[in-house]
């Protein structure tokens, strides 16, 4: 292999050939002279832990979408069903759906999108960046699981070129790509990306038939004042037998998840938890604006507005977007006050929306798209007013005259 | 040419590429985002927008040393306001249906910063001839720009060109469709009017390297 990156060295494939080699091997090539920080965790390593944490959700999204799938099926046809997780929701049948579902969304993810950074990498002739490899994870597992592959390419690639390489690749992006890809199929093909038919497989082909079924989001209930009609326990919510997008459902997955990041100091436990208490405060306040009667059971608010605040946690993708968006490092706030601003507004702004606009039932990668822009003006903010206080604290300071000077001056004495 | 000197000619050609008021200049752009979702809408605006802009600059032209330079401003803008409830009365007679697709926004060519931008630039210092030329080239200028996105919007977002389907039919599923094609929502709103804009920014600068800008 280094042989042969001699060979292509300076050719214009180069970037594309060294992206394949340092990917399986150590480059050969050490720095040469000067001080440099010699640390394992660059950042392929910083990606393929984030990749660690998001495979059992993954393998677990499969096993939801078989059993969503025979769940509504049971459903539609009337049949009462409890969940036993080694008799019918471990089982192969349904882990056979999940491959056939998932594994085309994450192969036309990871295909198109390193493809379009390969394609970068040739032109502008740098190496190819690794900052694909975690959004071309995430982004199966934020997309409802029919959605048709050639609409994600197309997202995948407009997410990658106008969500990142516009601004200079890996690192210089105002927008969390992933994101930026689930904002544009929203926006995009709406009836592909919201109401009852879209979370369970094959839901949309069988719509309008007489074998018809469904899978109503927890969201889309409350957001209906249906709450009553749900047959999900708060268990069901926590392990994820709930309909979702294809990765969001399970919040313990993603809990363990997060907790990994943080114990490996990839993520910012300070954005994941300010993010909770965001959310919980906007829930809260709800509530309490049910509980003092200002929100009648007609309002079309009720339904989310009454929800208990901390289950807002446990539905919909706001635990995923907490985990493994938000804590984006390059999109996210840097200093640590700053995190704790942009965690909070996130978990508060999400839950706002998720009430007031029932046409975004998941305000979550709104939410977080905004504080996305607002990151760098919160920073601004932190640096200037650090600087500011400690300006003061030295305006404040008694100058004592300095140890050292006395001693240089014997210093120099002694040489001279 | 005989009819203009190559002088003259750089007048008209200028704006259309390497002078463009809306991707060099970046001005105009509100009516770029906001009519540009269909091309009958953008022609319409162009052809408003290049009347105004080629009359404007002769009347200004001809007045320009009998205005008071104090109240300059006022004079202009009296003189766009006229032209354009002219072009407002025009397409109400007679394009009454076009008119409402474009609302306000030809009432906002009063406000379109290409317009008093030529005034202030061209006509208040050149004489009528040379100033009716640049108003032809800068409103052609803009007037390709806004086709441009208009074609892109309307053929990926509505699968129409000038309202007539050319990716076959939504609905029946013929053509493009019967393949599970489908309109792309996105591009009928605002935002993707900046991004299309953008992307020609883009490409015209990377073609072109001396158009872009040091900081």
């Amino acid at each position: 292999m280094h042989e042969l990156k001699l060979k292509y060295q300076g050719k214009k494939m180069a970037p594309a050939f060294n992206a394949f080699h340092t990917f399986l091997f150590t480059p050969n090539e050490t720095t040469h002279g000067g001080t440099h920080v010699k640390a394992v965790d660059d950042l392929k390593r910083t990606m393929n832990t984030v990749i660690m944490a998001l495979v059992p959700i993954l393998i677990f999204s499969m096993f939801n979408a078989g059993y969503q799938y025979y769940a509504a099926i049971d459903a539609a046809n009337g049949t009462p069903r409890t969940l036993s997780l080694f008799e019918n929701f471990l089982t192969w049948d349904n882990f056979w759906i999940g491959i056939v579902k998932v594994l085309p969304l994450l192969v036309v993810s990871y295909g198109v999108g390193l493809l379009v950074e390969f394609i970068f990498a040739v032109i502008k002739g740098h190496e190819v960046e690794e900052g694909y490899l975690v959004t071309g994870m995430l982004v199966p597992l934020i997309v409802p699981i029919d959605t048709p592959l050639w609409m994600l390419a197309v997202a995948v690639v407009f997410g990658v070129v106008i969500g990142k390489e516009v601004f200079g690749g890996t690192g210089m992006n105002i927008l969390n790509p992933a994101l930026t890809i689930r904002a544009f199929l929203f926006f995009a093909y709406p009836t592909w990306m919201s109401g009852d038919k879209v979370w369970v497989y094959q839901a949309v082909e069988r719509a309008g038939g007489p074998d018809a079924i469904s899978g109503e989001t927890i969201l889309g209930f409350l957001a209906q004042n249906k709450g009553s009609e749900m047959a999900y326990s708060v268990s069901d919510m926590f392990f994820g037998f709930i309909p979702g997008s294809v990765g969001e459902t399970s919040t313990l997955l993603i809990l363990l998840g997060g907790l990994f990041l943080i114990y490996t100091k990839i993520a910012s436990w300070r954005i994941m938890l300010s993010a909770v208490i965001g959310s919980l405060v906007m829930g809260l306040i709800f509530n309490q604006v049910v509980d003092m009667g200002w929100v009648t059971e007609t309002s079309k608010f009720y339904g989310l507005m009454s929800f208990d605040f901390w289950k807002h946690l446990i539905i919909g993708g706001l635990a995923f977007g907490i985990v493994f968006m938000a804590t984006d490092p390059v999109t996210g706030s840097q200093t640590n006050r700053g995190k704790w601003i942009y965690g909070f507004f996130i978990g508060f702004i999400s839950v706002m929306i998720r009430v007031f606009n029932p046409a975004y039932p998941e305000g979550v990668f709104l939410a977080i798209l905004l504080m996305n822009v607002f990151a760098p003006t919160i920073d601004h903010y932190v640096v200037q007013g650090n600087i500011k206080r400690r300006m003061k604290r030295l305006k404040n300071a008694v100058i004592l005259p300095k140890d050292s000077d006395g001693k240089a001056e014997e210093l120099k004495a002694e040489t001279v | 040419m005989a009819l203009l000197s190559k002088k003259d000619t750089n007048l008209i050609t200028d704006p259309l590429a390497d002078n463009n008021p809306i991707t060099i200049q970046v001005l105009g752009i509100c009516s770029a985002l906001a009519i540009t979702a269909e091309l009958k809408a953008s022609l319409v605006m162009a052809v408003s927008v290049m009347f105004v802009l080629a009359m404007g600059n002769v009347v200004i032209s001809l007045m320009r040393n009998i205005i008071p330079s104090k109240i300059r401003i006022i004079v202009q803008l009296i003189v766009v306001a006229t032209l354009v409830i002219i072009v407002d009365q025009v397409l109400k007679a007679f394009a009454y249906e076009l008119s409402k697709t474009l609302a306000v926004f030809v009432g906002l060519i009063i406000t379109n910063c290409i317009i008093m931008g030529r005034f202030e630039a061209f006509a208040l210092g050149n004489g009528p001839w040379r100033s009716f030329l640049d108003g032809i080239g800068n409103s052609m200028g803009y007037g390709l720009i806004l086709v441009i996105v208009g074609f892109f919007r309307e053929l990926l977002g509505s699968g129409t060109l000038f309202g007539i389907p050319v990716l076959g039919d939504p609905i029946e599923k013929t053509g493009l469709y019967s393949i599970g094609y489908e309109n792309n929502g996105f591009m009928i709103i605002p935002p993707a009017a900046l991004i299309v804009v953008g992307i020609i920014i883009w490409v015209q600068r990377s073609r072109n390297p001396a158009l872009v800008e040091e900081n």
